[in-house]
Formats: C-alpha cells, structure tokens, sequence
C-alpha cells in the first residue's frame, strides 16, 4: 500500500537551530496518526512542510504522492491544513464561514448542502448557523475553523494543535470529527503537546528537540516499558517519598496530588517492598496498586536515555 | 486546621446571566486545589471574584483573612498570580524581569538582591541571569514565571493552565517546586482544561453552568464513577458513538482511538444489550469489554448528569 504521506529525511533549519531534524516515517491511507511532543519538539514545522507553505532545507516528503520540496503548490489540492492561527473571520457568522471556505475551494453547489448537514451534524453547530464567528466560545471556534477546512473533502488531512485551550467537551466532539473523516477514508495527521491524548491516535510519533524518539501504536509504547508502577497512599506522603526514593529497586518516585508514583527497575517485578521501605518510618500506608504506563512516563523513559 | 480561602453562597450575575450561582467552598492552608470545568462554566469569574478584581453580586467570602467585598487591595497584596500566557518580557533578560516584577509588588532594597537570589536559585536560572527571557526554552520561562509570581512572598498562589505545552520533564520539575511551596504552607489554586494537570492536585473542584457540581481528592472522584466504562470495538466508530449519545441507560459515549467508550448506568447489564441494540440500527458490534475509568471520564459524566455544558 501507497503511504499517503512519506517523509524522507525531512530537515527544516532556521539559522543555527534544528527544528526538524532528519524525519523519515510513513502515514498509512487512512491512519489517524498523532504528531506528539513538548513545545518547541519541531510539530508545527513539520506540519508547515508537510501543508506545502514551508520549504525543508533538506530531504522531502510526499504528501499524497506529490513532492512538497519539488512541488510545494501542488500538495495543497490534496490537503486541508488547520494552523493555531487558523483564519476565521469574526464578523462574518457560522454559516457565513463555512461558504467563504466553500467557496474559496471551489466546491460545487450541489454538494453543499449534503456536506454542510453532514458537518453540523458532528460539530452541534447547527443550532449556532447565524452566530457571529467573533462571539463563539474557543472550543466552537476550533471546530468551526475544522467545518471549514473540511468543506472541501481532501485527502489528507493536517492538524496543528486543534485541541489546545478546547476543554475536554468540545474536546470529544473535536475527536469525534476526526474518527468521522478516518472512517471516510480521509488520512488525518494531528499535532498535539498532550500524551494522553495521544493515546487516541492509531500511530504516534514522539518529537523532542527535532528528533523522532519513539514511533508507534500507543499501546505497543506502553507495554514496551520496562519495570512496573505503582500507586502508593501513606499518611505523610513527604516522608513516604523520601522513603521510597532511597529504597532499592526504586527508579524514580514523585509526587501527584495526595499519592506517590513509584516506578521500579525491572528485577524488583515482584517488590515486596513498600511495607518495608515504610517500616519505622513513622508512616502509615494507607494503599497501594500497580498502574498501566502511559504514554508520558514513556516519554520521560525514552529523553532520558 | 487554618483556612486560606472560604466562600460561601458566592453569587455573580450579569444582568440576567448568572456567571457564578451560590458556590460554597474552603481551600485549607498549603493545599493544592484544583479548578476545572467546560468554557462558560463559571471558573474565571469566580477566579476574579477571588483575586479581588470582581465584585461580587451576593454572598460572601474571606482570602487570606480577608473579606472579599471591603478588603479587596489587602488581598491583592497577599496572592501572586501566573497565567499560561506568561506576562514575561522577552526582549528582557530574565534579571530584568525579576527586577520589574519586584516593582510592581513593591519588593526594594536588601529584600529586593534577597528574593532576587532565591528566585534564580529556585528556578534553576542562575547561569541565565543576562539572558534574553525570549531566547529561553519554555520550561525555563514557566519557572521564571513562577519565580516573578511569588517574589512578595504571597500566601496564596492562583496558576492558570501553568504547564500548557511544556514537556513532561519540566512539567515534573515545576511540580515539584509547586509541592515545595505547599510543604511549606503556600496555597495554590490551579484552574486547568487538561487532566494531566488535574492530576497533581490534593482536590478538585468542578464545574458546571456557574454551580459547583463535584469537590473531592481525584481519587474519591473517580471511585464515584462506580460502573466500569465499557469499551466497545466496532468497524464504525464515529456511528456508534452518535448512536450511542441518546440511548437510554447511557451516560457519555465517546471515541477512544477505534473503539468507543461507554459510560453507562449499569455496565453488567448494558454490556449484555448495548451490543443488541446496536445491531438492531446497522451498526455490528466486535466485542464489549471493560475498562477503568479516566478523571476525564469522570469529569465528563459529571458534566453530562448535570444537563450538559452550556454550549459548544
């Protein structure tokens, strides 16, 4: 199977800095595939490499099958590409935004209805058609500006922290939008700083500093993690931690709310030791249970090795 | 036990809006208290009404002791406030910004070279003191901002969104000075869209259309959440979460990856029917499982029970 996109060494650098530093993968036709990383891990470079409007300083990418170094204008008939600053204008309403789009991309008459009944019905904006765009709240703001960069149905689909400052209810209809165009066979690509929404693409890429660092589906992430986790309560949790910190077997412990994570070193899977470590301490144990990885520690794994 | 911030009946209309609808709520001396809930929900206007910047329409309050409808400006000297949009300067270096924030919070003379000291200390800026804050990695700024937010000393501390984009490293890293803060008997209010933040506090308050619908420590919340979440794996996703959203019995249903998940009322029995039900609208069922339920779960539930956000 054709990738629908395909980056080859992909470089962007911007003076002495190295945004993107050599990205070779693939995105299967119709993945849902999530570009993962901190602030400043180069997502949004790549992004703008892969929408055709920043040229790579070296390597390429196809995107759709169309070289973005080589043909950089041609890649943008393939694809919608929403930015952080995705143009919406505030004077104009809902409905009014959609058909600038609408128009801007061409798309005949006949199919506008059908395709906007079909975007209000995922986004619940229906009912908003005749509101300004300027008076929407910011999780209505992203997803009109995806109503919009949808109404041309391209084939690929590129996503630049839709869901940053959206709260978590919009946020699932933001998601829901997404699988929507996966389950139509569109190839979605989807930056985000937030691990666990990673969880929910098919493959993700880990970027830090440019680079690759993991690149896989979430759950085969998760279980490559060595060493097992574990939720401890205890009276006072200061003392507990400094405690298990110093205990044997102990990779790392921290804090998290009232509770203490504690990630164990491989050999120590069957660790007795939390009574112990506590003992004589003065500190009551109060619970504690083994957890799943997420995607977070193994980031935190993999930048520290 | 001493409290640092108590409300009772906290009201604020706008017009015939009510923003924020008779919110009662203590936040104990060092705890970490967390702020959550959809936009519109109400967190801001509460946020200003606590920091002195708002009004308050009825009800009453105390910060740090003091009331929040007679004593506004004794309470705006006794909170440091960092937002995610840090105010930092970026074409000062990070000395100067230390030095501009000692301004304005009237920190001078030999408390001034003092607090300065610390503050690069604690954040881990020593080295960087005539650096351009502009040229500075994000995790770096976040701590400087922390640092200019608490360099008058104030008892209570307001973060909003603090670790937005920030990798996870430096987001363990800010925490832990946050926890050192709290060990030390700093109360600190966080207000966040994101769970991952929602994590690392001692309680969380939510909510919803200006009321406050759930406090408690995150894992009291999530254990409220007593049906597992069912997982349902299809080949239509998207469908069967529409679907899914007005059956009876069913509280939230969701996209999760490929699969959909379920909260519902009565998991055992709805995991025997959900997969018939859904047959009977075209739409085949691969298998039903169960799963434990994230604070987002919880969260959004919580939300849904209560009629649902106010828009969007």
């Amino acid at each position: 199977m054709t990738p629908a996109v395909s980056l080859r060494d992909l470089t962007r650098r911007f003076g002495d800095v190295m945004a993107v530093d050599g990205l070779t993968f693939d995105v299967a036709p119709g993945e849902l595939f999530g570009l993962v990383g901190p602030d400043g891990a180069g997502k949004t470079t790549t992004l703008r490499m892969l929408a055709g409007v920043l040229r790579p300083s070296t390597g390429d990418a196809l995107v759709g099958g169309v070289s973005v170094a080589r043909d950089p204008e041609g890649v943008k008939h393939r694809i919608a590409y929403m930015s952080q600053r995705f143009g919406l204008y505030t004077d104009l309403t809902v409905r009014e935004n959609i058909d600038f789009y609408a128009d801007l991309y061409e798309v005949p008459d006949a199919e506008r209805p059908a395709r906007l009944q079909r975007l209000y019905h995922f986004s619940n904006l229906g009912t908003f058609e005749h509101r300004l765009a300027g008076q929407l709240s910011g999780g209505m703001k992203q997803k009109l500006g995806l109503c919009c960069a949808l109404v041309h149905q391209p084939e690929i689909l590129l996503l630049d922290e839709p869901t940053f400052g959206v709260d978590p209810i919009s946020r699932r209809d933001l998601w829901l939008i997404l699988h929507d165009m996966v389950a139509q066979g569109v190839t979605v690509v989807v930056s985000t700083a937030y691990l666990d929404e990673a969880e929910r693409c098919d493959h993700v890429a880990l970027l830090n500093q440019g680079k690759v660092i993991a690149l896989d589906r979430p759950a085969v992430l998760q279980e490559s993690l060595v060493g097992d986790m574990l939720v401890v309560r205890a009276s006072d949790p200061r003392r507990a931690l400094e405690r298990l910190r110093a205990a044997p077997g102990v990779r790392r412990a921290a804090l998290f709310g009232d509770t203490i994570h504690v990630t164990l070193d491989e050999r120590a899977r069957d660790w007795p030791g939390v009574r112990e470590a506590l003992e004589g301490a003065g500190v009551e144990l109060l619970d504690f249970h083994e957890i799943g990885p997420g995607l977070e520690d193994v980031f935190m794994e993999r930048v520290a090795r | 036990m001493t409290l640092a911030v108590e409300v009772r009946d906290l009201t604020r209309a706008f017009g015939d809006f009510v923003a924020v609808d008779q919110v009662t709520f203590d936040v104990a001396e060092g705890e970490i208290f967390g702020f959550l809930g959809p936009n519109g929900a109400g967190k801001t206007t509460t946020i200003k009404m606590l920091t002195g910047l708002l009004a308050p329409t009825s009800g009453t309050g105390r910060v740090a002791g003091f009331d929040l409808r007679r004593e506004s400006e004794a309470i705006k000297q006794r909170i440091g406030y960092m937002s995610q949009l840090f105010s930092l300067y970026g074409d000062l270096t990070v000395e100067e910004n230390i030095g501009f924030f000692a301004g304005l919070y009237g920190v001078t003379g030999p408390r001034l070279a003092e607090r300065r000291d610390w503050a690069l200390e604690m954040s881990g800026l020593k080295d960087y003191r005539r650096r351009l804050t502009g040229q500075l990695p994000l995790g770096f700024k976040q701590r400087l901002a922390l640092g200019c937010a608490v360099l008058h000393q104030p008892p209570i501390l307001f973060l909003d969104e603090p670790t937005s984009g920030v990798d996870p490293i430096s987001r363990r890293n800010f925490w832990d000075l946050i926890y050192e803060f709290s060990g030390r008997g700093t109360t600190v209010f966080v207000s966040t869209h994101y769970m991952e933040e929602a994590e690392y506090c001692h309680r969380l308050a939510l909510m919803n259309r200006g009321r406050l619908i759930a406090l408690d420590r995150p894992a009291a919340l999530r254990a409220r959440l007593t049906e597992p979440i069912l997982e349902i794996t299809t080949d239509h996703g998207p469908a069967t979460a529409q679907a899914l959203q007005g059956a009876r019995g069913v509280i939230e249903a969701a996209m999760f990856g490929r699969a959909v998940h379920v909260v519902v009322e009565q998991a055992a029995s709805a995991a025997q029917t959900l997969p018939a039900w859904l047959e009977t609208r075209g739409i085949p069922c691969r298998g039903v499982t169960h799963v434990r339920p994230s604070l987002e779960d919880v969260f959004v539930s919580l939300v849904r029970l209560e009629g649902g956000a106010v828009a969007g």
